[in-house]
């Protein structure tokens, strides 16, 4: 597949467009024209319209979006949330803020077809602290949207279905991208994940019903709306129709953020859209789609596709998307060390296999790197690895175990290296 | 109830914003916010403000805040070098930049220039990876930075 053929401007068609972010740019440019469709559909017949075009969430899971909107039990006099997760924290991914930054009425069109969908009036959208300018950006854009009545008391003037959209910024806690640990944080709270519900379920926000959904998710439903389903499922995959925006960091020509269809081969993006290594570097290994995913080594990446089901397949998984490329020339057990300080960091606390798990393994690292490691040190660090996984509240320490375990076993001698340095 | 209050704007602000939660509980965040863009951080004094605002004991306020790490708890510069130290900035540069922070301001991270001008934080991923290496000089990104344009950076530091 060529670039040509791998790129489709789906959620970023606007991003080229000088002064995108302004109502006045936007408007002119197709945003709000699903709206008068939205509303000429009941929202039942828009939550089967997004599960019939297969939409998943782009924050990482990969779960379907509408099945999502149906757990939200029937409409009832209790107040409905539509929840947007901005928190972006996961290292590698930074493509919600291409939507803050160059089309945020796109973000709002999107809770407007979404909100009406699942019966909320009050949409939170959770940005993470540190996109402080992202942040004025989106809320520039709201204030436009207010004063030319598109939300507020109703919609576009005309539709009589209030709509209110509150940005919540974030204090810098990874953990509060977690979408029960986000609504702890909205709710004035540690960022603790909550427990899960022995079946599926949708979110609470003060014990009201509520959903959650990625940035990127919410912006994909005006075109489904408006274009229909059929629009989205002619590209990607069977399992994983539609597009999403992946990232690519590290010493790539072009690094940045590129909407692809799903399925595109790895290798292909890399050389044909990153542009190939720079400096004559070569290609070592691949974190696919964040920090979380078990890493892919170069010979992996050469049969790695873009889609869920085959990152599945390869024993990794898609993320976000957000693919960081790695040298060779830079040593794993560098790697390693980097992501646990990350980890360690960033665990909430609560479950101690996790907050004790990642400092133990941060420490084994830092002693490996001193030269003081040893055999019994790499056991040490996977009876760890196992502690952490499936034993928590959250998914966060099986991630830790998934990039900590690919890493120690795909590049074993590494780590052995050091031992006697 | 000590000495800090919110200016008459952030008091506006605050009571704008506490109309859009079900609950005041939403405030805590919103409510340091405004703390920390009138005094740069969040002080005892400070926690036990908003603490009466929000109807919760100052306990709350502080266990709160000191699980967002973004809430400087002791006064820091006037400028706030956040360098991102994270996997794609390390592979760019990360460390190459903290060096030279070291060499012309002599400060490592957690620490604040004797004048009081900068402070340095190291921080984890900014979402800024595509950009590698690079800082948040009081929250404005700057990207694809090498020592010769954090040398600019901070020179234009008044």
């Amino acid at each position: 597949m060529g670039a040509n053929e791998m790129i489709v401007k789906i959620v970023s068609k606007n991003f080229d467009i000088p002064n995108s972010h302004k109502l006045e740019v936007a408007l002119k440019h197709g945003r709000y024209e699903s709206i008068d469709k939205a509303f000429s559909m009941t929202p039942n017949e828009i939550t089967e319209e997004v599960c019939k075009s297969g939409l998943r969430g782009k924050g990482g899971g990969g779960a379907h979006c509408g099945p999502k909107w149906k757990l939200m039990p029937p409409v009832d006099e209790r107040p409905r949330y539509l929840i947007v997760n901005g928190d972006e924290s996961e290292p590698g991914t930074f493509k919600d803020r291409q939507i803050f930054q160059y089309d945020p009425h796109l973000l709002i069109e999107g809770i407007i077809c979404s909100s009406y969908a699942i019966g909320a009036h009050d949409a939170y959208i959770y940005i993470r602290g540190e996109y402080k300018w992202f942040i004025d950006r989106l809320n520039v854009a709201i204030d436009e949207a207010y004063a030319a009545g598109i939300i507020g008391p109703k919609v576009m003037n005309k539709y009589d279905y209030r709509i209110d959209i509150t940005v919540h910024r974030g204090g810098g806690a990874y953990i509060c991208g977690e979408k029960s640990a986000l609504i702890e944080s909205v709710e004035g709270k540690r960022g603790h994940p909550r427990l899960k519900p022995h079946g599926k379920e949708c979110e609470w926000f003060y014990d009201m019903p509520a959903t959650v959904n990625n940035v990127e998710t919410i912006s994909s439903v005006p075109n489904i709306v408006l274009n229909g389903y059929e629009s989205y499922t002619k590209y990607g995959t069977e399992k994983a129709p539609g597009t999403m925006l992946f990232a690519m960091s590290g010493p790539v020509k072009n690094p940045g953020v590129y909407e692809l269809q799903y399925g595109c081969k790895m290798i292909d993006v890399i050389n044909e859209i990153g542009g190939g290594m720079k400096d004559g570097l070569k290609l070592k290994a691949v974190i696919p789609g964040g920090a979380s995913c078990p890493i892919l080594t170069a010979q992996e990446v050469e049969n790695a596709y873009l889609d869920y089901e085959s990152m599945w397949d390869i024993g990794s998984t898609l993320g976000t998307g957000g693919m960081m490329i790695i040298p060779e020339g830079v040593s794993m057990v560098d790697v390693a060390k980097n992501l646990i300080e990350f980890y360690h960091h960033e665990s909430c606390g609560q479950c101690t296999p996790c907050r004790e798990g990642t400092g133990w393994i941060d420490k084994i690292l830092k002693k490996i790197l001193e030269g003081n490691g040893s055999q019994e040190d790499l056991t040490t660090i996977l009876d760890v690895c196992e502690t952490m996984n499936g034993k928590t509240v959250c998914v966060f320490a099986p991630a830790v175990k998934d990039i900590i375990k690919s890493i120690v076993e795909k590049y074993k001698d590494e780590f052995i290296a050091e031992f006697n340095k | 109830m000590g000495k800090f209050k919110y200016t008459p704007e952030n008091e506006e602000k605050f009571q704008i914003t506490a109309k859009k939660y079900p609950k005041i509980d939403s405030m805590m965040l919103p409510a340091l916010w405004l703390v920390q863009e009138q005094e740069g951080w969040v002080s005892p004094d400070a926690m036990i403000y908003v603490a009466e605002k929000l109807g919760k004991s100052p306990i709350q306020v502080y266990e709160f805040a000191t699980f967002y790490t973004m809430f400087n708890l002791k006064p820091i510069g006037t400028y706030h070098i956040e360098l991102c130290k994270t996997l794609s900035c390390m592979i760019m540069g990360a460390p190459e930049l903290k060096k030279f922070i070291k060499e012309t301001l002599g400060i490592e991270p957690g620490q604040t220039t004797p004048d009081g001008k900068f402070h340095l934080s190291e921080v984890e991923c900014q979402g800024a990876c595509g950009g590698a290496p690079m800082i948040a000089l009081n929250h404005q990104y700057h990207e694809n930075l090498t020592v010769e344009k954090l040398d600019k950076i901070i020179k234009e530091c008044k």
